[in-house]
Parts: C-alpha cells; sequence; structure tokens
C-alpha cells in the first residue's frame, strides 16, 4: 500500500504547489493577549442583535477564545500567554502592579494552548470580578503605569526562542485611546516617553506589538492621540490604519478577527507581462478546506505515540532498497522506465512563474471553469519598484472593462492555465469584506472536462422544455425562498465542530460531548411560511399536475426501474414467507440452525438486515436483532 | 467483447487535400491509442483510410465500388504497432468519399460483433469534407443516410466527426491545430454517479435528480517505484518495489507493535486523544443522506474566486418529463432573474461530512440536451482566511498610475484580446489540451523505441498554450510598446539579494524583444493555427441528417455530422463565422440553408 499516490510525482525541488492544501508550518508564532480590563472596558456596551449589549471587555475575550481554539487546531505549535492589565490583582514574574497572567495547570505562562486552558478561559468572566479584579492602573498623583508595566511582562514572556525563526506578536486589546488623559504636565510627557520607550526596546527585539482598538459607539478610536506612536504608524501607515469603526457587535468582532491573524504568504512570484515587464506578485492561500487534523497511531496500552519506518523491498529478489529514483510502467510489453528528472523535464513546459497571454470578457469563464480553490495575489514592491502601479493600472482597466486575464502558471506540480479575475476592494461598514487584488483561478483543461450531459441526450427529437407558466411559478418560489444577506462561509463546517467537540471532551475527561448546532440543515419554519408554502404548491402543480403523487412517481413517469421492481417483489415475498415462522420460539430452542440459509434469509430480508456471509453469522445477526 | 470495454474504428481522410493536417491526425490519433494501452489495454481499435491509391477491403470484393477505401487494420486489440502505423500513415493520391468509408466502418463492426454485443461501438471520422460524395447507386443520398442512420442506431453504434477545415486551402502552409487535438475525447472515462435521488425543495417538494462530475482533473498515469535489483538475465522479473509500513514503539527501540494493540490518536493542541474506530463511529458527525434546498440568493452574492473543488452537473432524472420540466423552469427563472441556490448536500448515506455549494443554471442551447445545473462546493466559515490588505487608494501618489499609464493599460487589456471578432475564442478550456499530458506520452512512445530518449521539446503547436501568441503580440506592437515606455521598473537598492533576479530578467526583456522584431517580419508559417476553430476547424451539419441522427438518437461526445456536398459546406461556412462561441460548440446546429 502506498499512503500517498500523487508521491510518485512530486519533484525533488520545493514544490510550491503542494501547499495548496497544507500551509507550512515551519513559521511557529508566539503571542501575548495583552487585554485591558480597566473599568473602562467594562462600562462601554456595544449593542448585540437579541437586546442584549457587550462590554467592550466581553468582545476581547470573545476573540481571545476564538482564536485560541482556531490555533490548537490550525497552528497547535503556537504559543500564547494571556495577560490583563488594569488589575487589582497581581500576578507576573516581575511582581508589577496591574498586571495579571492568565494560566491553568501544567502549562507555563507562554505555552501551546490546552484544552484546560480553551475552557477555563472561557469561563473567566465569572470569576474575574472576585479573583482578578479591575482598576484603572494609570492615577494621577501616582507614578504608576500599568500600560509600561504590561508592556514589559509581555516583553519578557517574549523573551524565549529567537526572533529570526519565530514571529513575536502582542496584541493589545484596548478602548481607551488616550491613556495618560487624566495625568497632567511634566508627568504626563515622561510617563508618555517611558512607555513609548518601553514599546520601542520591544520592536527592537524583534517583537511586533498590534493595536486592537475598540471604539465607542459615539467616537472613534482616535489612533493618533498617543498609540500611533506607540506602535510606530506615521504617515502612509497612518492613513492606512483603519479604526474598527462599526457599531455593530458582529462587525467590530469580525474586524479584530481579521487583525488577529498574520498574513502568510505562500510564495512571491514574478508576473511576466509584455515586452519584457515582470511584475512582483505575492500570492496568499484565502480560502482552503480546513480538514481534521492527522492521525497519529499510538499504543494502546501506554498511549504513546509510534514511529512509521517505511521500507522499500524489492519483489524479485526480496532485497531492502533504498527509495528508487526511477519509475516506469508497462507500456507495449516493456517496462518503460522514466527517471524523477525527466518527470520534472516533462512538466516544464514554461519559462518563469506566470506569463501573460491575452484577456478575455468575464462571461467567457464558464461556472464549470474550475479545478480547486483559489489563490489571491497582490502586487509588492520590495524587490522591484514599480509593480504596484502596474498591478494597479491593470486591476482598474480589467475591472472598468469586465475583462479577466488568462495567463499560463508554470508551477512544477501541475503547470496550467489560469484566469487572473480583478477583484475590487468591498468595505461594508468600515470593516474590508474583500480585499483589493486579483483571484488566480485555476483552469481544466479539455482532458479535465466532461460532456455527461451528452450521454443523456433525449432520444425523442427535442427535449421537454420549461413552459412559461412554468417558469413563472418557479420565479415566485425564488422571490418567496430569498436569502437576503447570504454570505459565502457563513456556516461552520458541522463536521469539524463535532470533531473538536469530541476531541475537547475527550482531552478533559469529561463525560458529556456538548452538542453542536448544525447550521447548514434547511429553515424548515421559513419554508412553513404561508406565502412559500403557497408558492411551492403552484410551482408544484405546475411541472407535477394536480394529482401528484410522490410515492406512485417512481423513475421514469411512474414507471419503475426493473431493478427496484424487482428488489419490491423479493421483498415483499420475504415478508410473506417469514410469516410463516415462529422465530422466536425457533430462536429459544435453538432450532435456528436446523433452518436452510434460503429460509434464514426471509427473515433478514423482511427485517432490511445484510444477508451477506455464512449461515453462523446470518444466525447470530438474527440473534442480534430480536435481542437474544 | 465485455460491456465496458469500447471497440473504436478510425475513419482517416488522406486525400491530398488532407496532407496538411495528416501530422495533426497522427498526433492525436496515437495519444488516444496510448491512453488506451494504458488505461483501456483490452479496447479494440480498427483504421479506414479513404482518399487513398489503392483499394482494400471486403465489400469492394463482394459487391462492387467502394474505391480508395484501404481496410488498414481490422479491429482488433490495442497494441504498440498500432501506435507506430498511426504515426506513418500514408498520404493517399485519390479524393475520399466518407460516406463509402462510413458503410465500411459499419460493415466491419457488423461482421465483427454482430448485434448482440454489449461493449461500446464508436466511429471517428476524421475529414474536410472537401469532396463531393458519389450518388448511390440507388435512390437518393438522402436514402442513404437514412439507411446509414438506421442500421447505426440497430447496431448501437455512436459516431463523432472531426471536419477540418482549411479556409487557404494551401497545403503549403502547415494548418497547426491544437484546437484539434482537445477536440477529440481521447480519452473514454464512463460517467460517475455521486448522487442519484431527490432534490428537495421543501419537505413537500423534490425533484429527481442525478448528479456526476463536471471537472475532474486528468493527472499523468500512476507510475511504479523501479527496482533494478533482479538479474538482467531474468525476464520475468517484474521489477516492482513493495512498501512496507512498521509501527515502532519511540521508547522501545525496534520493538514492532501489532496492529491490535494500536489505537489512533487525533492531535488537539500538545495533546494526543486516543479514541478506537468503534467509539469514533459512535460519536462522530453522521448527517443523513440526502440533497437540500437552503434558499436562492443574489448571483452577486457568491463571488467567483469562492469556488472551492472541481465541479459537479445535477442533471434531472432521464426520460422523467416532470423533472426535467421543473429543473429548466427553475433554471430559467434563475436565469432571468440573476439568482442562483445554495444547497446543502450528503451525497451518500454513511458519508460524515456535510458539502454547501451553489447551483447555477446551465440553460441549454440545444434542443435534445435538458436543461441542467452547475454544482460547485463553497467554503465553510473554517476555511476562510480572513486577511485585511491595504487599499490601493491609500498607497503614496507614486504608486498611483497616472492618466497616460492608465490609458496605457486600458489599450493593453482591450487589444491583448483573446476573442477576437471573426477568430472566435482562443484558449478555451473546452478545446485546450493539457501540454505535459501530450508530452509525456509522446517520450513514452520515443522510450518504447529507444530506451535512451531525451524529453522530447514541447511540440510547436502546443506553445500556443504556454506562451503569449506571436501574431497578436505582432499586431499589437504599438499597445505594447506605448505600455512599456509609460511604466518603469526598477529594484529596489535596499535589497541585494535580488540584483541577480533583476540581471535575469533584463537580459530576458532582451530576449523577448529581438523575439517581437521577429514578429513584425513576416511570419515563417503564415497564419500558424489560427486561434479559431470557426475557421479552420469546424464542425458543420446538414439539417436533414442533423435531424435524423437526433431522432435516432446517434449520440456521442460530439456528434459532428457531416455535410453531404460541397455547396452545402461552402453556405455554412458563411454562417459559421457569424456564429457565437456557445452556438460554434453546439454542434448540431439546425441550419436554415435548404439542401441542394
Amino acid at each position: 500500500m502506498d499512503l500517498d499516490p500523487d508521491d510518485i510525482f512530486r519533484d525533488d525541488e520545493d514544490d510550491p504547489d503542494s501547499e495548496v492544501f497544507q500551509e507550512r508550518d515551519s513559521s511557529k508564532e508566539f503571542v501575548v493577549y495583552l487585554i485591558d480590563a480597566s473599568p473602562k472596558m467594562f462600562s462601554v456596551t456595544c449593542p448585540a442583535g437579541d437586546q442584549k449589549d457587550e462590554t467592550h471587555f466581553h468582545i476581547a475575550l470573545d476573540c481571545v477564545s476564538q482564536s485560541l481554539k482556531t490555533q490548537v487546531i490550525n497552528r497547535s505549535y503556537d504559543e500564547v500567554a494571556i495577560c490583563f492589565f488594569n488589575t487589582r490583582e497581581k500576578k507576573n514574574l516581575q511582581d508589577l502592579n496591574g498586571v495579571f497572567v492568565f494560566n491553568v495547570a501544567e502549562r507555563e505562562y507562554l505555552d501551546r494552548p490546552t484544552a484546560r486552558l480553551i475552557k477555563e478561559f472561557d469561563m473567566i468572566e465569572e470569576s474575574f470580578a472576585k479573583n482578578i479584579g479591575s482598576q484603572y492602573g494609570i492615577i494621577s498623583g501616582t507614578r504608576e503605569n500599568s500600560l509600561y508595566n504590561a508592556l514589559w511582562v509581555a516583553q519578557a514572556l517574549l523573551r524565549k526562542g529567537s526572533a529570526k525563526t519565530i514571529d513575536k506578536r502582542i496584541l493589545l486589546f484596548t478602548n481607551e485611546d488616550d491613556p495618560f488623559g487624566s495625568i497632567k504636565g511634566a508627568t504626563k510627557l515622561d510617563m508618555t516617553r517611558t512607555t513609548l520607550q518601553r514599546a520601542k526596546d520591544a520592536e527592537d527585539l524583534g517583537i511586533s506589538i498590534e493595536l486592537l482598538p475598540l471604539s465607542r459607539p459615539d467616537e472613534e478610536f482616535n489612533v493618533s492621540l498617543f498609540y500611533a506612536d506607540l506602535i510606530g504608524l506615521e504617515g502612509e501607515d497612518l492613513a492606512q490604519f483603519i479604526p474598527s469603526a462599526g457599531n455593530k457587535l458582529e462587525d467590530m468582532k469580525d474586524q479584530l478577527r481579521k487583525r488577529m491573524f498574520t498574513k502568510r504568504i505562500v510564495k512571491r512570484i514574478t508576473f511576466a507581462i509584455v515586452g519584457g515587464l515582470s511584475i512582483e506578485l505575492n500570492t496568499y492561500a484565502l480560502i482552503r478546506p480546513t480538514l481534521p487534523g492527522v492521525i497519529t497511531w499510538l499504543d494502546s496500552v501506554t498511549n504513546r505515540p509510534l514511529k512509521t519506518e517505511r521500507t522499500f523491498i524489492c519483489a524479485d529478489t526480496g532485497a531492502l532498497v533504498q527509495e528508487s529514483s526511477k519509475r516506469f510502467h508497462p507500456y507495449k510489453n516493456k517496462n518503460i522506465t522514466f527517471s524523477m528528472e525527466e518527470l520534472a523535464e516533462i512538466k516544464r513546459v514554461s519559462k518563469g512563474h506566470l506569463r501573460l497571454l491575452g484577456f478575455k470578457p468575464l462571461s467567457c469563464l464558464k461556472d464549470y471553469h474550475n479545478l480547486k480553490p483559489s489563490t489571491f495575489v497582490y502586487p509588492t514592491d520590495e524587490e522591484v519598484i514599480g509593480s504596484t502601479c502596474i498591478f494597479i493600472a491593470l486591476h482598474r482597466s480589467m475591472l472598468q472593462l469586465k475583462r479577466f486575464a488568462v495567463a499560463f502558471y508554470g508551477s512544477s506540480s501541475r503547470p496550467q492555465l489560469v484566469a487572473l479575475i480583478a477583484q475590487d476592494e468591498i468595505i461594508r461598514s468600515g470593516g474590508q469584506i474583500e480585499p483589493p487584488g486579483m483571484h488566480l483561478i485555476y483552469l481544466p483543461y479539455s482532458d479535465d472536462i466532461r460532456h455527461v450531459e451528452e450521454n443523456f441526450l433525449e432520444p425523442n427529437f427535442s427535449t421537454t422544455q420549461a413552459t412559461d407558466d412554468q417558469i413563472k411559478k418557479a420565479a415566485a418560489v425564488i422571490k418567496r425562498i430569498d436569502l437576503k444577506d447570504f454570505s459565502v462561509c457563513q456556516f461552520a463546517n458541522p463536521t469539524l465542530q463535532r470533531h473538536y467537540s469530541v476531541l475537547q471532551a475527550l482531552a478533559l475527561e469529561e463525560d458529556e460531548i456538548p452538542e453542536i448546532k448544525d447550521e447548514t440543515v434547511p429553515d424548515e419554519e421559513g419554508m412553513a411560511r404561508p406565502g412559500v408554502v403557497r408558492a411551492l404548491e403552484e410551482f408544484k402543480n405546475s411541472v407535477y399536475g394536480e394529482n401528484y403523487n410522490e410515492e406512485s412517481d417512481l423513475a421514469g413517469d411512474g414507471k419503475s426501474t426493473d431493478t427496484s421492481r424487482k428488489r419490491k417483489t423479493i421483498s415483499e415475498n420475504a415478508a410473506k414467507e417469514s410469516s410463516n415462522y415462529d422465530w422466536g420460539e425457533l430462536a429459544d430452542s435453538g432450532k435456528l440452525k436446523d433452518l436452510t440459509v434460503m429460509e434464514l434469509k426471509y427473515y433478514l430480508t423482511a427485517h432490511n438486515l445484510p444477508v451477506s456471509g455464512k449461515k453462523e453469522a446470518l444466525i447470530s445477526r438474527i440473534l442480534t436483532h430480536m435481542g437474544k | 467483447m465485455a460491456r465496458n470495454r469500447e471497440a473504436l474504428l478510425l475513419l482517416l481522410d488522406v486525400g491530398p487535400s488532407m496532407h496538411s493536417v495528416l501530422p495533426e491526425t497522427e498526433k492525436v490519433c496515437s495519444m488516444l491509442v496510448q491512453k488506451k494501452l494504458m488505461y483501456n489495454k483490452y479496447d479494440e481499435v480498427g483504421i479506414v483510410l479513404f482518399g487513398t491509391k489503392e483499394t482494400d477491403n471486403d465489400l469492394t470484393k463482394e459487391v462492387g465500388g467502394y474505391q480508395h477505401v484501404v481496410v488498414l487494420r481490422n479491429i482488433k486489440v490495442v497494441d504498440g504497432d498500432l501506435v507506430e502505423v498511426l504515426q506513418e500513415l500514408p498520404r493517399g493520391t485519390n479524393d475520399g468519399d466518407f460516406l463509402d468509408a462510413i458503410i465500411i466502418g459499419m460493415d466491419l463492426l457488423i461482421k465483427k460483433y454482430g448485434e448482440t454485443n454489449k461493449g461500446k461501438k464508436r466511429l471517428c471520422l476524421i475529414t474536410n469534407a472537401l469532396c463531393p460524395v458519389k450518388d448511390p447507386y440507388e435512390g437518393t443520398k438522402e436514402d442513404q443516410v437514412t439507411t446509414i442512420a438506421k442500421q447505426m442506431t440497430v447496431h448501437g453504434m455512436k459516431m463523432e466527426s472531426i471536419v477540418v477545415r482549411c479556409l487557404t486551402g494551401d497545403s503549403k502552409n502547415r494548418t497547426v491545430q491544437f484546437h484539434f487535438m482537445g477536440l477529440f475525447e481521447t480519452r473514454n472515462i464512463s460517467p460517475v454517479t455521486i448522487f442519484k435521488g431527490d432534490l428537495e425543495i421543501s419537505s413537500k417538494l423534490r425533484i429527481k435528480v442525478r448528479v456526476y462530475k463536471k471537472t475532474s482533473e486528468e493527472k499523468l498515469p500512476t507510475l511504479k517505484k523501479y527496482s533494478d535489483k533482479a538479474p538482467p538475465s531474468d525476464i520475468t522479473a517484474t521489477h516492482e518495489v513493495k512498501v512496507d509500513y512498521e509501527y515502532k514503539s519511540i521508547e522501545d527501540h525496534g520493538k514492532v507493535v501489532p496492529p491490535d494493540q494500536r489505537i489512533k490518536g487525533y492531535r488537539y493542541g500538545p495533546q494526543i486523544v486516543p479514541i478506537s474506530s468503534a467509539e469514533w463511529d459512535a460519536v462522530k458527525f453522521k448527517p443523513e443522506k440526502g440533497v437540500k434546498l437552503l434558499g436562492f440568493t443574489d448571483s452577486s452574492n457568491i463571488l467567483r474566486h469562492y469556488y472551492m473543488k472541481d465541479v459537479n452537473i445535477f442533471l434531472a432524472e432521464p426520460g422523467n418529463t416532470r423533472a426535467i420540466a421543473a429543473v429548466s423552469s427553475l433554471a430559467r427563472a434563475m436565469k432571468e432573474m440573476n439568482k442562483v441556490a445554495i444547497v446543502r448536500c450528503v451525497w451518500r448515506q454513511g458519508q460524515s461530512n456535510v458539502v454547501v455549494g451553489v447551483l447555477t443554471p446551465n440553460v441549454s442551447e440545444k434542443d435534445n440536451i435538458p436543461d441542467s445545473f452547475y454544482f460547485n462546493v463553497l467554503p465553510f466559515a473554517e476555511d476562510v482566511r480572513e486577511f485585511q490588505f491595504p487599499s490601493f487608494s491609500n498607497f503614496p501618489a507614486s504608486w498611483q498610475p497616472n492618466e497616460q499609464q492608465q490609458e496605457a493599460a486600458d489599450n493593453l487589456v482591450k487589444m491583448l484580446d483573446l476573442t477576437l471578432p471573426g477568430k472566435g475564442e482562443a484558449l478555451q478550456p473546452d478545446f485546450t489540451p493539457n501540454p505535459v499530458l501530450q508530452r509525456f506520452y509522446h517520450h513514452l512512445e520515443l522510450k518504447s523505441k529507444h530506451p535512451d530518449s531525451a524529453v522530447p521539446p514541447l511540440d510547436e503547436t502546443l506553445k500556443k498554450i504556454t506562451e503569449p501568441d506571436v501574431e497578436l503580440l505582432g499586431k499589437n506592437k504599438s499597445v505594447i510598446d506605448s505600455f512599456r515606455r509609460c511604466f518603469e521598473l526598477k529594484e529596489n537598492p535596499k535589497i541585494k539579494k535580488s540584483r541577480r533576479l533583476l540581471r535575469e530578467k533584463m537580459s530576458g526583456s532582451i530576449d523577448r524583444e529581438s523575439n517581437a522584431d521577429i514578429s513584425a517580419q513576416p511570419l515563417p508559417f503564415e497564419r500558424v493555427a489560427s486561434l479559431n476553430r470557426n475557421q479552420s476547424c469546424s464542425m458543420i451539419s446538414s439539417s436533414h441528417l442533423c435531424k435524423f441522427c437526433q431522432e435516432k438518437n446517434l449520440n456521442g461526445f460530439c456528434q459532428y455530422l457531416v455535410s453531404k456536398d460541397l455547396t452545402l459546406i461552402s453556405k455554412i461556412e458563411a454562417i459559421d463565422s457569424e456564429v457565437t462561441d456557445d452556438e460554434a460548440r453546439s454542434f448540431l446546429v439546425k441550419s436554415e440553408t435548404k439542401v441542394e
């Protein structure tokens, strides 16, 4: 058995496309969540959907909790620490006032997220006032500076590991845009200066500080009051910083979530346009299927992981062989062998990464021209200055002329034609819904397209087509069952949710597995609304006729197919025959074994059980079914 | 011949007017046979040539007539010789009569298999249909076609025709056509049903549908690992490599843990949670099989880049006129209103995952193909990474294109057009073959003769897919030049390592410019592969035969039917140049032209 049949064609060289489905794990991330716990975080609320208002503190906790859950699944090697500031109690290695590092058993302050951490963090709000407490840490008249302390603690936590191999980040949640607003005069200047210096020291150590500001409904978070200096925003960057406006809770959460993840570049590619002009693009995997984690084999006695060893054995001699560098296929009664270099060479059909071939109207891109998830491209001037300008110009022209670009993407695993679709930036309620850039759609070749519909050509001269009345009735249904604000990816994947709720429960040794809600089931209630029912009924009458009975309408206009008819007769017959036996009696007296297999099958068929296996298997199946 | 096998008869026109396209015919036919050798090695193939100098077929001997038709190879199981035969087709000297060739082909199939055979029988005709068809001995041409169609139906044969059209007709100009290859179904894949059951609009309204794959990536054949351990003298050696997996304890070195002592563990953070398959089955998510509508929404709500996978097609249950009408009315209403449907699918009972996807209407342009839906998988919340990117408007002024630059870009996007009027659409996925597959099979064949053959260069015709079209670039030289003049690229002085990269790029640009110079000169091959199928290689149909064969259900992947005489061709030719791309794809166009 070969674990990975595609492995055979994998090149020795770095294969960029294997990342289409799996992101590279090599870049680790250390994150300190720095959450402002001042009374102001509790007093300012944000209107949620169902009358209930949520505090900013709650929103911050919610975002961190979401992020932890994602990390434990997708990037479990990342390490996190959760740290509150402006607290009554203190808990940190430096014993600084107003800073509380939250942690659970069997875990360092900065460590990989565990099931217990997630669980206890989810319950922290109930006991927060009692165990940690909220209290302003910067008060005029004292020289206390909780923000300074918080940065110091966070920086100390991030001391471990090399900044070269690890992304170190501090994510700061606060709704106070002017932390030293209550202080006056020289003290204020002094405190501002020392705090900024502290932040700069952190940056110098390779730690990036990111601000996740929470705006008050009536007043936007003013980043230029203090934080612009702290996080090093100047000029252009400052203009780019989008304060999370948005009055709605969901919007705010959305924006915070987007900002919490670092963008990971899949690859940098060159895009050859025309006449020798090549620009630089970064590619990003914005949409990729998230799969349940891989299976690790364990020793069931010790529960310790096992090492999988793969050995290659020559089928002819039984000798152990090294991983072979040659491949073969029987062809014309011979074995034709290929070296791995030859196979790579066969795939090298184009020079360079991405080459523009021309443009087409958007209508040429059909719904079936798709094979795998798209890749997002965004320009960069880092290496070649002027790239962004060309990209923006083309982007605008393509949007305006409603055209897409066709290009050849010379990847080493599957070189293929791609469509580049320009996507305009979409901003809704202050947040970015779609980033500006282009999406690379992988196009099929003629070899990949099947013409199934032509296999079912109508035997008659022409096929049934809907009448105008039927179309009208269908339109009425469509109008009624309209998902107004449908957004792609509004559903959580119920399989994954279940998977991880099971794992979480098992990891915490809980008895009960929490039920998850399957968001993907149809809205029965909405479907039962009188207007919808009426429209459906009218449509049904229009296409199926007044006296349509679903049960009798089997395949082909009421004619059941041969096989289904046959199956039905068999089961009817079996039920009849089966009723001739007193099965309970036969089972109790152990006389089942005296019956023939044929007779046993009457029972099984009548009860819709499988009829496969030997006689003993049939008997035991019957007994199991009877509960004996 | 078993049910899943195919008997294929290639009817190839090798007359003088076909000589220019014979190299392409050879390539496409040999690739077809090569794929059969790999995937369907028990399929049977025969070759009939027409337009030859000689005459060699049974019917000539039995009843006379049928001149210039040669049965090059009777129907038999595919073998390597066949590839070689197809790569060296003889050049004929006479005009060929394709109706004669069709009759000879049918005769071969009938004689070989009789009426009872269950396998597929396919005739593949490649001709330019330039030579007039002779009048039959009895009756009219129409009668003859009628008889042929009837017989095909009786014997369950399908026919595909490719009519190559070279407008220049000048055999000195090598007409190269990769579309030719894309047109041909070189591999026979029977449709796999993904789902058969109800599309539930509501609990009270169901439509019987079947779901099939519409696109699926055709990969290179899976090759086996080669072992050279067996002595060369051992001719029975398999040379295969077996892979053995052993699960060993990490603490206790070398100790192999038997399968019954192993348990699966799933990672959750730093913990690995052990769970047996039985326990897992008991707790895992188990949705009911079924396809349910969640609702309709504006098509603008589903952006194209959210499509996640290869595409499926939803067809109404064949023969069920009510289901067909139901699908058709929904599809047409959706198209009119610019709506799409969101559905939740569990294809099989016992499947543990749910798929949420979008149905888009596929309103058929053809009379005999019912309306259907395309189905694309949409992402779940977990599948989307919502990164934020800076707005372009926030970039510094130096990064913003000025008016002149924008105009140059507009011109480039407008002029570098792959859908020039009268030339049709170039690089349509439906007609663009995979150059890697073609190259692989070419190399495979070379290696079968000389094991040490080097990888052959990419076929000239296939470079149209991987490289910009020289003709298109040449025609738009001024637009390209002005685009080049408007924009300036320079390396970032702060980054050293890119220096080398950039130098490469610069030298690349010089190459490209010299290319452009060449393209300004008259091309060695004038009209190298017109990008358009309508002009140089087009499918035409006579209204009569077309209608007839629809009645007789002569279905096939491309049911390109053939006109009966020259006058008709020239008329359709004129029509052809105006047809839309969709029409070009619909081969059974009902022609308004009267048959004369």
